[in-house]
Protein backbone atom coordinates (compact mmCIF):
# COMPACT_ATOMS: atom_id res chain seq x y z
CA UNK A 1 0.00 0.00 0.00
CA UNK A 2 1.14 3.35 -1.09
CA UNK A 3 2.39 5.15 1.99
CA UNK A 4 0.19 8.81 2.33
CA UNK A 5 1.99 11.46 3.60
CA UNK A 6 -1.08 12.76 5.64
CA UNK A 7 -1.41 9.53 8.06
CA UNK A 8 0.41 10.12 11.19
CA UNK A 9 1.99 6.59 11.96
CA UNK A 10 5.48 5.06 10.98
CA UNK A 11 5.95 1.39 9.95
CA UNK A 12 7.72 1.06 13.39
CA UNK A 13 4.16 2.12 15.53
CA UNK A 14 2.20 0.04 12.97
CA UNK A 15 4.24 -2.70 14.17
CA UNK A 16 4.05 -1.93 17.87
CA UNK A 17 0.24 -1.85 17.82
CA UNK A 18 -0.40 -4.91 15.74
CA UNK A 19 1.96 -6.56 18.52
CA UNK A 20 -0.19 -5.22 21.31
CA UNK A 21 -3.08 -6.91 20.10
CA UNK A 22 -1.15 -9.64 18.87
CA UNK A 23 -1.53 -9.73 15.83
CA UNK A 24 1.07 -10.11 13.25
CA UNK A 25 -0.24 -8.59 9.82
CA UNK A 26 -2.80 -6.28 9.19
CA UNK A 27 -4.69 -8.63 7.58
CA UNK A 28 -5.26 -10.61 10.21
CA UNK A 29 -7.91 -7.89 11.29
CA UNK A 30 -10.30 -8.86 8.42
CA UNK A 31 -10.68 -12.23 8.64
CA UNK A 32 -14.27 -12.32 8.88
CA UNK A 33 -14.60 -10.88 6.11
CA UNK A 34 -15.57 -14.28 3.40
CA UNK A 35 -12.08 -14.94 1.24
CA UNK A 36 -14.01 -14.62 -2.07
CA UNK A 37 -15.32 -10.85 -0.54
CA UNK A 38 -11.93 -9.35 0.16
CA UNK A 39 -10.08 -7.02 -2.39
CA UNK A 40 -6.22 -7.56 -3.01
CA UNK A 41 -6.38 -3.82 -4.52
CA UNK A 42 -8.57 -1.34 -5.29
CA UNK A 43 -8.46 0.57 -8.69
CA UNK A 44 -7.30 4.40 -7.90
CA UNK A 45 -4.46 6.36 -8.95
CA UNK A 46 -1.08 6.84 -6.70
CA UNK A 47 -1.55 9.21 -4.02
CA UNK A 48 -0.38 12.92 -4.87
CA UNK A 49 1.93 15.43 -3.29
CA UNK A 50 0.38 18.71 -1.26
CA UNK A 51 1.60 20.68 -3.98
CA UNK A 52 -0.20 18.82 -6.30
CA UNK A 53 -3.08 18.46 -4.40
CA UNK A 54 -3.29 22.20 -4.04
CA UNK A 55 -2.69 23.04 -7.48
CA UNK A 56 -5.51 20.75 -8.53
CA UNK A 57 -8.10 21.82 -6.09
CA UNK A 58 -7.09 25.71 -7.02
CA UNK A 59 -8.13 24.90 -10.52
CA UNK A 60 -11.46 23.36 -9.84
CA UNK A 61 -12.30 25.94 -7.65
CA UNK A 62 -10.68 28.44 -10.28
CA UNK A 63 -13.86 27.70 -12.21
CA UNK A 64 -16.29 29.65 -9.88
CA UNK A 65 -16.74 32.70 -10.70
CA UNK A 66 -15.94 35.88 -8.17
CA UNK A 67 -15.91 38.57 -10.50
CA UNK A 68 -19.56 39.00 -11.19
CA UNK A 69 -21.55 42.11 -9.75
CA UNK A 70 -24.19 39.93 -8.21
CA UNK A 71 -28.15 40.11 -8.46
CA UNK A 72 -28.81 36.90 -7.98
CA UNK A 73 -31.70 35.86 -5.19
CA UNK A 74 -33.77 33.28 -5.08
CA UNK A 75 -33.35 32.29 -1.40
CA UNK A 76 -29.76 33.07 -1.15
CA UNK A 77 -28.29 36.59 -1.16
CA UNK A 78 -24.80 38.43 -1.49
CA UNK A 79 -25.06 40.31 2.04
CA UNK A 80 -22.02 41.33 3.68
CA UNK A 81 -20.07 39.32 6.06
CA UNK A 82 -18.89 41.24 8.66
CA UNK A 83 -15.23 40.57 9.99
CA UNK A 84 -16.16 40.05 13.48
CA UNK A 85 -18.19 36.58 12.35
CA UNK A 86 -15.30 34.96 11.13
CA UNK A 87 -13.02 35.96 14.23
CA UNK A 88 -14.76 34.55 16.33
CA UNK A 89 -16.29 31.42 14.82
CA UNK A 90 -12.89 30.51 13.66
CA UNK A 91 -11.51 30.25 17.18
CA UNK A 92 -10.67 26.71 17.89
CA UNK A 93 -13.16 26.60 20.88
CA UNK A 94 -16.06 27.02 18.53
CA UNK A 95 -14.46 25.92 15.08
CA UNK A 96 -13.58 22.37 16.91
CA UNK A 97 -16.34 22.02 19.11
CA UNK A 98 -17.70 18.98 19.07
CA UNK A 99 -22.00 18.13 20.25
CA UNK A 100 -22.30 19.22 23.29
CA UNK A 101 -23.77 16.24 25.11
CA UNK A 102 -21.42 16.63 28.33
CA UNK A 103 -22.57 20.17 28.97
CA UNK A 104 -19.99 20.47 31.68
CA UNK A 105 -17.61 20.86 29.04
CA UNK A 106 -19.38 23.26 26.47
CA UNK A 107 -20.61 25.91 28.30
CA UNK A 108 -19.62 28.09 25.70
CA UNK A 109 -21.29 26.18 22.85
CA UNK A 110 -24.06 25.58 24.52
CA UNK A 111 -24.48 29.53 25.74
CA UNK A 112 -24.13 30.57 22.02
CA UNK A 113 -26.52 28.21 21.07
CA UNK A 114 -29.13 29.52 23.31
CA UNK A 115 -28.37 33.39 22.00
CA UNK A 116 -29.40 32.06 18.86
CA UNK A 117 -32.35 30.81 19.18
CA UNK A 118 -32.75 33.78 21.48
CA UNK A 119 -31.74 35.86 18.66
CA UNK A 120 -34.06 33.87 15.68
CA UNK A 121 -36.81 33.93 18.25
CA UNK A 122 -36.95 37.81 18.65
CA UNK A 123 -36.29 38.33 14.81
CA UNK A 124 -39.29 36.10 14.31
CA UNK A 125 -41.64 37.23 17.12
CA UNK A 126 -41.83 33.67 17.91
CA UNK A 127 -41.54 31.82 21.41
CA UNK A 128 -39.39 28.70 20.77
CA UNK A 129 -36.56 27.90 18.56
CA UNK A 130 -34.33 24.70 18.48
CA UNK A 131 -30.46 25.33 17.63
CA UNK A 132 -30.67 24.87 13.74
CA UNK A 133 -31.46 22.32 11.11
CA UNK A 134 -29.44 21.77 7.96
CA UNK A 135 -30.72 24.46 5.84
CA UNK A 136 -34.14 25.97 4.44
CA UNK A 137 -35.23 23.22 2.83
CA UNK A 138 -35.08 20.33 5.37
CA UNK A 139 -36.49 22.78 7.87
CA UNK A 140 -39.96 23.16 5.84
CA UNK A 141 -39.68 19.23 5.79
CA UNK A 142 -39.50 19.42 9.20
CA UNK A 143 -42.34 21.51 9.95
CA UNK A 144 -44.08 19.40 8.02
CA UNK A 145 -44.08 16.46 9.64
CA UNK A 146 -44.32 18.13 12.75
CA UNK A 147 -47.43 19.98 12.25
CA UNK A 148 -48.89 16.38 11.27
CA UNK A 149 -47.57 15.39 14.21
CA UNK A 150 -49.50 17.93 16.08
CA UNK A 151 -53.02 17.91 14.29
CA UNK A 152 -52.77 14.24 13.81
CA UNK A 153 -53.86 14.95 9.77
CA UNK A 154 -51.66 13.66 6.93
CA UNK A 155 -52.44 16.07 4.55
CA UNK A 156 -49.93 19.64 3.59
CA UNK A 157 -50.93 22.43 1.12
CA UNK A 158 -47.91 24.14 -0.16
CA UNK A 159 -48.26 27.38 -2.35
CA UNK A 160 -46.38 27.49 -5.40
CA UNK A 161 -45.10 30.89 -4.77
CA UNK A 162 -42.75 28.44 -2.31
CA UNK A 163 -39.05 27.69 -3.31
CA UNK A 164 -39.61 25.50 -5.44
CA UNK A 165 -36.25 24.00 -4.62
CA UNK A 166 -37.45 23.47 -1.19
CA UNK A 167 -40.61 22.08 -2.58
CA UNK A 168 -38.46 19.76 -4.62
CA UNK A 169 -37.22 18.79 -1.36
CA UNK A 170 -40.30 18.16 0.10
CA UNK A 171 -41.24 15.98 -2.37
CA UNK A 172 -38.11 13.55 -2.01
CA UNK A 173 -37.95 13.41 1.49
CA UNK A 174 -41.63 12.48 1.66
CA UNK A 175 -41.73 10.44 -1.17
CA UNK A 176 -42.21 6.70 0.61
CA UNK A 177 -44.49 8.34 3.16
CA UNK A 178 -48.63 8.36 3.77
CA UNK A 179 -48.95 12.01 3.30
CA UNK A 180 -51.04 13.94 0.80
CA UNK A 181 -49.91 17.23 -0.55
CA UNK A 182 -51.70 19.77 -2.68
CA UNK A 183 -50.65 22.39 -4.29
CA UNK A 184 -52.14 26.17 -3.79
CA UNK A 185 -51.79 28.44 -6.83
CA UNK A 186 -50.80 32.41 -7.27
CA UNK A 187 -52.52 35.05 -8.76
CA UNK A 188 -50.93 38.28 -9.35
CA UNK A 189 -47.86 37.10 -7.13
CA UNK A 190 -49.00 36.03 -3.74
CA UNK A 191 -51.60 33.58 -2.67
CA UNK A 192 -54.60 32.72 -4.70
CA UNK A 193 -57.19 33.00 -1.56
CA UNK A 194 -60.10 31.48 -3.56
CA UNK A 195 -58.14 28.62 -4.16
CA UNK A 196 -56.84 28.36 -0.67
CA UNK A 197 -60.25 28.17 0.78
CA UNK A 198 -61.69 25.94 -1.90
CA UNK A 199 -59.17 22.87 -0.78
CA UNK A 200 -58.86 24.34 3.25
CA UNK A 201 -60.79 22.12 5.18
CA UNK A 202 -60.45 19.54 7.95
CA UNK A 203 -58.15 16.99 6.70
CA UNK A 204 -55.57 19.49 6.21
CA UNK A 205 -52.29 19.13 9.09
CA UNK A 206 -50.53 22.37 8.08
CA UNK A 207 -50.43 24.62 4.62
CA UNK A 208 -46.67 25.92 3.75
CA UNK A 209 -46.77 29.74 2.78
CA UNK A 210 -43.71 31.53 1.98
CA UNK A 211 -43.22 35.38 2.67
CA UNK A 212 -41.45 37.62 0.49
CA UNK A 213 -42.46 34.44 -1.64
CA UNK A 214 -39.86 33.02 -4.12
CA UNK A 215 -41.72 35.76 -7.20
CA UNK A 216 -40.09 38.54 -4.12
CA UNK A 217 -43.74 39.11 -3.47
CA UNK A 218 -44.84 40.49 -0.15
CA UNK A 219 -48.04 40.13 2.03
CA UNK A 220 -49.87 40.17 5.07
CA UNK A 221 -50.53 36.43 5.48
CA UNK A 222 -52.93 37.24 8.87
CA UNK A 223 -55.94 37.28 7.02
CA UNK A 224 -54.80 33.65 5.41
CA UNK A 225 -53.57 32.22 8.63
CA UNK A 226 -57.10 32.69 10.28
CA UNK A 227 -58.67 30.95 7.49
CA UNK A 228 -56.02 28.04 8.14
CA UNK A 229 -56.56 27.95 12.14
CA UNK A 230 -60.59 28.00 11.52
CA UNK A 231 -60.35 24.61 10.09
CA UNK A 232 -57.80 23.55 12.99
CA UNK A 233 -54.68 23.26 10.35
CA UNK A 234 -51.27 24.72 11.22
CA UNK A 235 -49.53 27.62 9.43
CA UNK A 236 -45.72 27.18 8.89
CA UNK A 237 -44.39 30.23 6.92
CA UNK A 238 -40.99 30.25 5.38
CA UNK A 239 -39.80 33.79 6.16
CA UNK A 240 -35.98 35.62 4.67
CA UNK A 241 -34.47 37.01 8.08
CA UNK A 242 -33.14 39.95 6.96
CA UNK A 243 -36.36 41.22 5.54
CA UNK A 244 -37.75 41.26 9.02
CA UNK A 245 -35.49 44.04 10.08
CA UNK A 246 -38.51 46.22 8.61
CA UNK A 247 -41.50 43.57 7.87
CA UNK A 248 -44.17 42.62 9.72
CA UNK A 249 -43.29 39.44 11.84
CA UNK A 250 -44.47 35.90 10.64
CA UNK A 251 -45.10 35.85 14.43
CA UNK A 252 -47.52 39.00 14.40
CA UNK A 253 -49.15 37.59 11.45
CA UNK A 254 -49.81 34.72 14.16
CA UNK A 255 -47.84 31.66 12.36
CA UNK A 256 -47.32 28.54 14.19
CA UNK A 257 -44.73 26.84 13.27
CA UNK A 258 -41.60 29.47 11.03
CA UNK A 259 -38.80 28.64 9.05
CA UNK A 260 -35.95 30.27 7.30
CA UNK A 261 -32.60 29.75 5.35
CA UNK A 262 -30.07 31.52 7.92
CA UNK A 263 -27.74 32.31 5.00
CA UNK A 264 -28.63 35.44 4.95
CA UNK A 265 -27.38 36.32 8.56
CA UNK A 266 -23.47 36.79 8.22
CA UNK A 267 -22.71 34.15 5.90
CA UNK A 268 -21.32 33.57 2.30
CA UNK A 269 -22.84 31.96 -0.75
CA UNK A 270 -20.22 29.12 -1.21
CA UNK A 271 -21.58 28.08 -4.01
CA UNK A 272 -24.52 26.09 -1.83
CA UNK A 273 -23.32 26.11 1.58
CA UNK A 274 -22.81 24.95 4.39
CA UNK A 275 -26.46 26.82 5.09
CA UNK A 276 -27.77 27.12 8.26
CA UNK A 277 -32.00 26.25 8.62
CA UNK A 278 -33.95 27.71 11.32
CA UNK A 279 -36.86 26.70 13.34
CA UNK A 280 -39.21 28.64 15.25
CA UNK A 281 -42.43 27.74 17.42
CA UNK A 282 -44.96 28.56 20.14
CA UNK A 283 -44.04 27.59 23.69
CA UNK A 284 -47.09 25.11 23.24
CA UNK A 285 -45.50 23.09 20.50
CA UNK A 286 -42.16 22.41 21.83
CA UNK A 287 -42.10 18.91 22.30
CA UNK A 288 -43.16 17.84 19.12
CA UNK A 289 -40.00 20.12 17.55
CA UNK A 290 -37.75 18.20 16.23
CA UNK A 291 -33.96 18.96 16.47
CA UNK A 292 -31.74 19.90 19.12
CA UNK A 293 -32.79 22.38 21.59
CA UNK A 294 -30.14 24.27 24.14
CA UNK A 295 -32.15 25.21 27.72
CA UNK A 296 -31.17 27.46 30.35
CA UNK A 297 -30.89 25.91 34.25
CA UNK A 298 -28.67 26.13 37.39
CA UNK A 299 -26.43 23.59 38.37
CA UNK A 300 -26.52 22.13 42.34
CA UNK A 301 -24.80 25.22 43.55
CA UNK A 302 -27.23 27.86 42.12
CA UNK A 303 -25.26 28.69 39.33
CA UNK A 304 -26.52 29.72 35.65
CA UNK A 305 -25.50 26.74 33.16
CA UNK A 306 -26.80 25.82 29.63
CA UNK A 307 -27.57 22.21 28.37
CA UNK A 308 -29.05 20.33 25.65
CA UNK A 309 -33.16 19.89 26.57
CA UNK A 310 -35.83 17.91 25.76
CA UNK A 311 -33.31 15.02 24.48
CA UNK A 312 -35.76 12.38 24.96
CA UNK A 313 -37.60 13.60 22.02
CA UNK A 314 -34.70 12.89 19.90
CA UNK A 315 -33.85 9.87 17.89
CA UNK A 316 -30.57 8.33 19.62
CA UNK A 317 -33.28 8.15 22.83
CA UNK A 318 -36.86 7.77 21.09
CA UNK A 319 -35.95 5.62 18.08
CA UNK A 320 -39.19 4.86 15.48
CA UNK A 321 -41.08 7.42 17.81
CA UNK A 322 -38.52 10.36 17.74
CA UNK A 323 -39.73 13.62 16.13
CA UNK A 324 -37.21 13.41 13.54
CA UNK A 325 -34.92 11.35 12.12
CA UNK A 326 -32.12 14.19 12.53
CA UNK A 327 -29.06 14.08 14.78
CA UNK A 328 -27.27 17.25 14.34
CA UNK A 329 -27.46 20.51 13.47
CA UNK A 330 -25.56 23.23 11.58
CA UNK A 331 -23.36 24.66 14.85
CA UNK A 332 -20.94 26.85 13.63
CA UNK A 333 -23.51 28.36 11.41
CA UNK A 334 -25.88 28.83 14.10
CA UNK A 335 -22.54 30.73 16.00
CA UNK A 336 -22.41 32.91 12.90
CA UNK A 337 -25.57 33.93 12.89
CA UNK A 338 -25.50 34.48 16.69
CA UNK A 339 -22.23 37.12 16.56
CA UNK A 340 -24.09 38.97 13.76
CA UNK A 341 -27.58 39.00 15.05
CA UNK A 342 -25.78 40.39 18.28
CA UNK A 343 -23.37 42.38 16.23
CA UNK A 344 -26.09 44.46 14.54
CA UNK A 345 -28.61 44.42 16.88
CA UNK A 346 -32.33 45.65 16.44
CA UNK A 347 -31.15 48.81 14.86
CA UNK A 348 -28.51 47.80 12.81
CA UNK A 349 -30.85 44.46 11.55
CA UNK A 350 -33.22 47.63 10.60
CA UNK A 351 -30.47 49.64 8.96
CA UNK A 352 -29.57 46.37 6.62
CA UNK A 353 -32.76 45.90 5.83
CA UNK A 354 -33.86 49.32 4.97
CA UNK A 355 -30.58 49.62 2.67
CA UNK A 356 -31.59 46.48 0.99
CA UNK A 357 -35.22 48.07 0.43
CA UNK A 358 -33.85 51.04 -0.63
CA UNK A 359 -31.73 50.02 -2.75
CA UNK A 360 -33.95 47.63 -4.72
CA UNK A 361 -36.55 49.95 -5.02
CA UNK A 362 -33.71 52.69 -7.08
CA UNK A 363 -33.10 49.42 -9.28
CA UNK A 364 -36.63 48.98 -9.74
CA UNK A 365 -37.54 51.67 -10.91
CA UNK A 366 -34.30 52.51 -13.04
CA UNK A 367 -35.14 48.96 -14.75
CA UNK A 368 -37.89 49.45 -15.79
CA UNK A 369 -37.60 52.90 -17.72
CA UNK A 370 -35.42 50.58 -20.15
CA UNK A 371 -38.01 50.29 -22.95
CA UNK A 372 -40.18 46.66 -23.29
CA UNK A 373 -38.46 45.98 -20.02
CA UNK A 374 -42.33 45.55 -18.25
CA UNK A 375 -43.12 44.86 -14.48
CA UNK A 376 -44.75 41.30 -13.51
CA UNK A 377 -46.31 41.52 -10.76
CA UNK A 378 -48.47 44.84 -8.93
CA UNK A 379 -47.82 43.56 -5.14
CA UNK A 380 -44.90 44.89 -3.02
CA UNK A 381 -41.72 43.47 -2.93
CA UNK A 382 -39.01 43.68 -0.16
CA UNK A 383 -35.12 43.19 -2.07
CA UNK A 384 -36.53 40.79 -4.79
CA UNK A 385 -38.88 41.43 -7.90
CA UNK A 386 -39.53 40.35 -10.90
CA UNK A 387 -39.41 41.77 -14.44
CA UNK A 388 -40.87 40.68 -17.88
CA UNK A 389 -38.18 41.36 -20.56
CA UNK A 390 -39.30 41.01 -24.54
CA UNK A 391 -37.61 38.00 -25.00
CA UNK A 392 -36.27 34.82 -23.37
CA UNK A 393 -34.79 35.85 -19.79
CA UNK A 394 -32.09 33.24 -19.61
CA UNK A 395 -30.44 34.66 -23.22
CA UNK A 396 -30.05 37.76 -21.28
CA UNK A 397 -28.65 36.76 -18.32
CA UNK A 398 -26.21 35.14 -20.25
CA UNK A 399 -25.46 38.00 -22.43
CA UNK A 400 -24.88 39.56 -19.06
CA UNK A 401 -22.66 36.86 -17.42
CA UNK A 402 -19.82 37.92 -20.33
CA UNK A 403 -20.39 41.71 -19.22
CA UNK A 404 -19.72 41.13 -15.64
CA UNK A 405 -23.18 40.50 -13.95
CA UNK A 406 -25.21 37.53 -12.59
CA UNK A 407 -28.16 39.93 -13.43
CA UNK A 408 -30.25 37.42 -11.76
CA UNK A 409 -32.71 34.33 -11.83
CA UNK A 410 -34.62 33.21 -15.09
CA UNK A 411 -37.91 32.56 -13.79
CA UNK A 412 -38.78 29.99 -16.72
CA UNK A 413 -36.71 27.06 -15.06
CA UNK A 414 -38.90 26.32 -12.96
CA UNK A 415 -42.19 28.11 -13.66
CA UNK A 416 -42.20 26.99 -17.55
CA UNK A 417 -44.99 29.99 -18.36
CA UNK A 418 -42.57 32.29 -17.65
CA UNK A 419 -39.57 32.63 -19.86
CA UNK A 420 -39.66 36.04 -20.03
CA UNK A 421 -39.36 36.59 -16.47
CA UNK A 422 -36.14 37.61 -14.66
CA UNK A 423 -35.84 37.60 -10.58
CA UNK A 424 -33.70 40.36 -9.98
CA UNK A 425 -32.33 40.76 -6.16
CA UNK A 426 -30.84 43.79 -4.56
CA UNK A 427 -28.59 43.74 -0.96
CA UNK A 428 -26.54 46.98 0.56
CA UNK A 429 -23.98 45.07 -1.01
CA UNK A 430 -25.26 46.67 -4.53
CA UNK A 431 -24.10 50.85 -5.09
CA UNK A 432 -25.75 53.02 -7.21
CA UNK A 433 -22.47 52.75 -9.95
CA UNK A 434 -23.52 49.31 -9.56
CA UNK A 435 -26.94 49.11 -10.35
CA UNK A 436 -26.78 52.49 -13.26
CA UNK A 437 -24.03 49.57 -14.69
CA UNK A 438 -26.95 47.18 -14.71
CA UNK A 439 -29.57 49.24 -16.07
CA UNK A 440 -27.31 50.59 -18.89
CA UNK A 441 -25.88 47.31 -19.61
CA UNK A 442 -29.12 45.55 -19.69
CA UNK A 443 -30.87 48.30 -22.35
CA UNK A 444 -27.89 47.67 -24.66
CA UNK A 445 -28.15 44.21 -24.73
CA UNK A 446 -32.24 44.22 -25.15
CA UNK A 447 -31.83 47.06 -28.70
CA UNK B 1 -41.13 -3.25 48.14
CA UNK B 2 -44.21 -0.89 47.20
CA UNK B 3 -46.44 -3.12 45.16
CA UNK B 4 -49.96 -2.72 46.64
CA UNK B 5 -52.60 -5.89 46.93
CA UNK B 6 -55.27 -5.10 45.60
CA UNK B 7 -53.76 -4.05 42.57
CA UNK B 8 -53.35 -5.88 38.50
CA UNK B 9 -50.36 -5.50 37.05
CA UNK B 10 -48.81 -5.53 33.43
CA UNK B 11 -45.29 -6.43 32.19
CA UNK B 12 -44.43 -2.95 30.74
CA UNK B 13 -45.47 -1.52 34.88
CA UNK B 14 -48.95 -0.27 34.65
CA UNK B 15 -50.93 -1.36 37.20
CA UNK B 16 -54.53 -1.37 36.76
CA UNK B 17 -57.73 -0.30 40.12
CA UNK B 18 -60.96 -1.19 39.32
CA UNK B 19 -63.51 1.34 41.13
CA UNK B 20 -66.80 2.21 39.66
CA UNK B 21 -67.00 0.22 36.78
CA UNK B 22 -64.31 2.31 35.95
CA UNK B 23 -60.26 0.78 34.82
CA UNK B 24 -58.00 3.09 36.20
CA UNK B 25 -54.23 2.95 35.04
CA UNK B 26 -51.11 4.28 36.14
CA UNK B 27 -47.32 3.06 35.86
CA UNK B 28 -45.80 1.07 38.99
CA UNK B 29 -43.57 2.72 42.02
CA UNK B 30 -40.61 0.76 40.48
CA UNK B 31 -41.00 1.93 37.55
CA UNK B 32 -41.03 5.94 38.36
CA UNK B 33 -38.04 5.06 40.35
CA UNK B 34 -36.21 3.76 37.15
CA UNK B 35 -37.57 6.47 35.08
CA UNK B 36 -35.83 9.35 37.78
CA UNK B 37 -37.27 12.63 38.16
CA UNK B 38 -40.83 13.08 35.68
CA UNK B 39 -40.86 15.90 33.43
CA UNK B 40 -43.83 15.37 31.27
CA UNK B 41 -46.77 13.42 31.02
CA UNK B 42 -48.43 13.48 27.55
CA UNK B 43 -52.14 11.95 28.54
CA UNK B 44 -54.21 9.92 25.98
CA UNK B 45 -57.49 11.90 25.04
CA UNK B 46 -60.95 11.51 26.12
CA UNK B 47 -63.46 9.00 24.44
CA UNK B 48 -60.01 7.35 22.89
CA UNK B 49 -61.26 3.72 22.06
CA UNK B 50 -57.62 1.44 22.57
CA UNK B 51 -57.57 -2.44 22.45
CA UNK B 52 -54.77 -4.11 24.95
CA UNK B 53 -51.71 -2.64 24.54
CA UNK B 54 -51.89 0.05 22.52
CA UNK B 55 -50.52 3.33 22.82
CA UNK B 56 -52.21 5.52 26.13
CA UNK B 57 -49.81 7.90 26.76
CA UNK B 58 -46.30 8.85 27.00
CA UNK B 59 -44.47 9.71 30.80
CA UNK B 60 -40.78 11.41 30.09
CA UNK B 61 -38.29 12.32 32.22
CA UNK B 62 -34.97 13.45 31.74
CA UNK B 63 -33.41 10.37 30.35
CA UNK B 64 -36.21 8.70 28.81
CA UNK B 65 -39.94 8.94 27.31
CA UNK B 66 -41.75 5.87 27.90
CA UNK B 67 -44.86 4.94 26.21
CA UNK B 68 -47.87 4.18 28.40
CA UNK B 69 -50.21 0.78 27.06
CA UNK B 70 -53.63 0.04 27.42
CA UNK B 71 -53.62 -3.05 30.15
CA UNK B 72 -57.08 -3.78 29.01
CA UNK B 73 -59.32 -2.82 26.04
CA UNK B 74 -61.35 0.46 26.71
CA UNK B 75 -62.71 3.94 25.96
CA UNK B 76 -60.48 6.87 27.47
CA UNK B 77 -63.17 7.83 30.31
CA UNK B 78 -61.28 10.55 32.29
CA UNK B 79 -57.57 12.10 32.22
CA UNK B 80 -55.60 12.60 35.37
CA UNK B 81 -55.34 16.66 34.52
CA UNK B 82 -52.87 17.56 37.46
CA UNK B 83 -50.01 16.02 35.86
CA UNK B 84 -50.17 18.64 32.93
CA UNK B 85 -48.46 20.87 35.85
CA UNK B 86 -47.44 18.88 37.57
CA UNK B 87 -45.86 15.68 36.74
CA UNK B 88 -43.58 14.55 39.76
CA UNK B 89 -46.78 13.80 41.58
CA UNK B 90 -46.67 10.63 39.64
CA UNK B 91 -42.93 10.29 41.41
CA UNK B 92 -44.51 11.23 45.15
CA UNK B 93 -47.66 9.10 44.59
CA UNK B 94 -47.75 6.61 41.93
CA UNK B 95 -50.62 4.35 42.79
CA UNK B 96 -52.50 7.21 43.99
CA UNK B 97 -52.69 11.11 43.22
CA UNK B 98 -50.44 9.90 40.01
CA UNK B 99 -52.89 8.24 38.19
CA UNK B 100 -53.21 8.92 34.68
CA UNK B 101 -56.30 8.11 33.18
CA UNK B 102 -59.27 5.96 33.81
CA UNK B 103 -61.15 3.69 31.32
CA UNK B 104 -64.72 2.87 30.79
CA UNK B 105 -66.41 0.08 28.62
CA UNK B 106 -63.67 -2.18 29.69
CA UNK B 107 -63.43 -6.10 29.16
CA UNK B 108 -62.93 -7.33 32.65
CA UNK B 109 -62.24 -10.19 31.54
CA UNK B 110 -59.27 -9.37 30.66
CA UNK B 111 -57.71 -8.62 33.64
CA UNK B 112 -57.16 -12.68 33.90
CA UNK B 113 -54.37 -11.76 31.68
CA UNK B 114 -52.37 -9.42 33.90
CA UNK B 115 -50.20 -10.35 37.11
CA UNK B 116 -51.60 -10.51 41.10
CA UNK B 117 -49.00 -8.42 43.62
CA UNK B 118 -47.58 -11.41 44.17
CA UNK B 119 -46.23 -12.58 40.34
CA UNK B 120 -45.41 -8.80 39.69
CA UNK B 121 -42.80 -8.93 42.50
CA UNK B 122 -41.18 -12.14 41.53
CA UNK B 123 -41.48 -10.47 37.71
CA UNK B 124 -39.78 -7.16 39.01
CA UNK B 125 -37.06 -9.50 40.59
Amino acid sequence: MSRASYVPHTEKERKEMLEAIGVSDINQLFSDIPGKLQVDKINIPDGKSEIEVERNIKALAGSNRFDLICFLGGGFYDHYCPAAVDAILSRGEFYTAYTPYQPEVSQGTLQTAFEFQSGICRLTGMEVANASLYDGGTAIYEAAMMAARITKRDKILVCSGVNPIYRKMLQTYTFNLDMQFEEIPIKNGVVEVDKLKEILDETVAGVVLQNPNFFGCVEDLSGIIELIHNVGALAVVSVYPVSLGILKTPGDMGADIVVCEGQSLGMPLSFGGPYLGCMVTRKKYVRKMPGRIAGMTHDKDGRRGFVMTLQTREQHIRREKATSNICSNENLCAVGAAVYMALLGKDGLKEVAELCADNASYAYHKLLEIPNVERTFKSIFFNEFCITLPCDARDVIGDLIDRGFAAGFPVGHYYPEMKNVMLVAVTEMRTKEEIDKLAATLESVLM
Amino acid sequence: MNIPENLYYTKEHEWVRVENGKAFVGITNYAQDQLGDITYVELPEKDKVVQVEDDLGVVESVKAASDVYAPVSGVVDSVNEELEDSPEIINRSPYKDGWICSLKDFDSAELENLMSAVDYKNFIM
